[in-house]
């Protein structure tokens, strides 16, 4: 493998039911970044079936050119299709960097494109940035510079680690959805645009779509809210949640929750916060009856402002909250309500 | 039918997680599990053998004590338990890891192969799908409901706001969430048997197709620039007061951060 072929920062620009993904915004801005440090382009790979007009939306965030791939294999989801596209344009264009968001879907693909085209993967990365590897000097060993050190988190949040792929190309990571910024939209920007089809015949690789259903959902996303108001097991059932909704009705906010709560049933999954739900990090975190497991503070503990409300006073989340409040959260929650309405009307 | 299931011995990290008085994780004190997506992946095949009939062998890389997993399996209903190790494949990425138990798998005949989403010490997602690539059958991550369908099997694909409903043919990789299946408990007689069962062993020379430059550390494209312990934001005040000091407070503060 020569290495110096490979240049330029690609993003795996996320479409689903021809409407972009945020995380393909986030790659962009991110890979400007990254671009900008090694001198190189922005390139978003956009893969499915009729979705050329979305090449503008990505130039409007930032991306330099972009390359689509469509073809009507492509319409919903698929590992082998997508797979396939994806690898046809690496070997094709030879990226030195190629990132991928890690939604469902990319985690899917990431992996399935990496191991194609023989080279490393870092999933979940939370952090991305150009640098020399190894990051010091080591006698006898080639430093080697304007290298993808990928940061991720392990054992549940507990540990980070940064990586490199010094000797692969490109260097693939996929990165966590709400993590990275993305750029200011330029109204009327144009990327250039490239067509590539590297031709889609099915084999035994490909599965067959039987059904697809979707899940009615009529709840904000969560990682957008400016404030939270999460649930955990100690809210006790489905009904009292209600004295959360007061709260998150007079802040403006939106109800989140834990993980127990939607292996209860109490809540739909797309609510919930941490490592096998969403990271969020709003203005103001509310944790109400959430005892604060790992893996519910690797979602949110970059909040602001984290106010935790527990009963248990050893109870983990109080580690993290910038303010705690020990007590019974059936009496604080609603007297928060009341004083915090009587507080916005005398305003 | 024959499936196949990968299973990963852990460090638990639930609920048993212990911290040094600096803050940073105290491994020496944590406990290893089989980890839990494996073991719903490992219900999900004992399941399927209860409904079809099936043989279950469930495979594990890792050190000698990775034995312990198999058994466990093996004490839930599994017939085989094969542990794959050898000094040449320690330190192995993704990349490497996946090699190693594709080129352990190609001296199996299955129908199905079936892992965790992820495992709780990597969190990666990637070794499922890795594996399926390496041996060029089709994966459907993310498992929430499998069926058999003659030669094919259909499963309910969990993804965000929707899922589908996938027939593909086997032979078949299949990713299994936690959420799939509750693992059902051992029992005694199947801890009786599995403690004195005899397990596979196999190292580097029983592994099919696999290059020595696609094993271990060396064969890793990923490597460790740093390492560091998370350092936790850190506690800030904690009150224990009574709920009308409680609720006062709470809005001192929100006032104070311009939030109301």
């Amino acid at each position: 493998m020569n290495l110096e072929e490979y240049k330029g920062v690609y993003v795996f620009a996320q479409q689903v039911d021809n409407v972009l993904n945020s995380i393909a915004f986030e790659l962009i801005g991110k890979g400007k970044d990254l671009a900008d440090a090694l001198g190189a382009e922005v390139t978003a790979v956009l893969v499915g079936s009729d979705v050329k007009g979305l090449a503008d939306e990505l130039a409007e965030y930032g991306a330099d050119k972009v390359i689509v791939v469509d073809d009507p294999e492509l319409k919903e989801y698929r590992t082998e299709p997508y797979a396939h596209a994806l690898a046809s344009v690496i070997n094709e264009f030879k990226p030195e960097i190629f990132l991928v968001g890690a939604t469902a879907i990319g985690r899917d693909l990431g992996p399935r494109v990496s191991a194609r085209i023989h080279t490393g993967l870092t999933a979940d990365c939370t952090q991305l940035e150009i640098g020399d590897f190894p990051i010091n000097p080591i006698p006898g060993r080639e430093q080697k510079h304007n290298q993808l050190l990928m940061t991720r988190p392990a054992f549940g949040g507990n540990t980070i680690a940064t990586i490199a792929c010094p000797d692969f190309r490109p260097q693939m990571a996929t990165v966590r959805p709400g993590v990275m910024q993305k750029r200011a939209k330029v109204a009327g920007a144009k990327a250039n645009v490239i067509e590539f089809n590297p031709g889609f015949t099915p084999d035994n690789k490909y599965v067959e779509i039987l059904k697809v259903v979707k899940a009615v959902s009529d709840t904000v996303d969560i990682m957008d809210a400016k404030i939270l108001v999460s649930g955990g097991r100690g809210v006790g059932s489905a009904e009292n949640f209600k004295i959360l909704d007061d709260l998150a009705a007079v802040l403006g906010a939106t109800v989140s929750c834990s993980r127990a709560v939607v292996d209860a049933g109490w809540k739909p999954k797309d609510l919930q916060v941490g490592q096998t739900g969403k990271t969020v990090r709003p203005n103001v975190y509310f944790a109400i009856g959430i005892s604060g497991a790992i893996q519910h503070l690797a979602g949110m503990e970059e909040s602001d402002i984290i106010i935790a409300i527990n009963k248990d006073e050893s109870a983990p989340i109080f580690d993290v909250a910038d303010y705690g409040i020990v007590g019974d959260l059936n009496k604080i929650v609603p007297a928060l309500t009341e004083k915090l309405k009587a507080e916005l009307a005398a305003k | 039918m024959k499936i196949v299931v990968c299973i990963k011995q852990v460090p638990d990290t639930k609920g048993g997680v212990k911290f040094n008085p600096d803050g940073t994780l105290d491994r020496a004190a944590m406990m290893t599990i089989m980890n839990p997506d494996d073991k719903a992946g490992l219900e999900a095949a004992l399941r399927l053998k209860d409904q079809y009939g099936a043989e279950v062998t469930v495979i594990t890389m890792g050190l000698p004590k990775a034995e312990d997993v198999l058994r466990e399996a093996m004490a839930m209903g599994a017939d085989k338990g094969i542990l794959v190790t050898d000094r040449v494949l320690g330190g192995a990425d993704t990349w490497a890891t996946s090699q190693t138990l594709a080129g352990a798998i190609r001296n199996l005949e299955y129908d199905l192969i079936i892992t965790g989403r992820q495992a709780i010490d990597g969190d990666t997602a990637q070794v499922g799908p890795q594996i399926s690539e390496h041996l060029g059958i089709p994966v459907i991550s993310y498992a929430q409901k499998i069926e058999i369908d003659g030669d094919s099997v259909i499963v309910e694909r969990q993804f965000d706001d929707r899922y589908h409903v996938l027939k593909a043919k086997m032979p078949c990789l299949i990713t299994a969430l936690a959420e799939l299946n509750p693992p059902r408990y051992m029992t005694p007689g199947g801890i009786f048997d599995a403690c004195d069962a005899e397990l596979t062993v196999w190292g580097r020379a029983n592994l099919i197709d696999v290059e020595d430059s696609n094993l271990g550390l060396k064969g890793s494209p990923t490597q460790i620039a740093k390492a560091s312990d998370k350092v936790r934001k850190g506690q800030g005040e904690k009150i224990n007061k009574d709920v009308t000091e409680s609720v006062d407070y709470i809005v001192g503060k929100l006032k104070d951060r311009h939030v109301i």
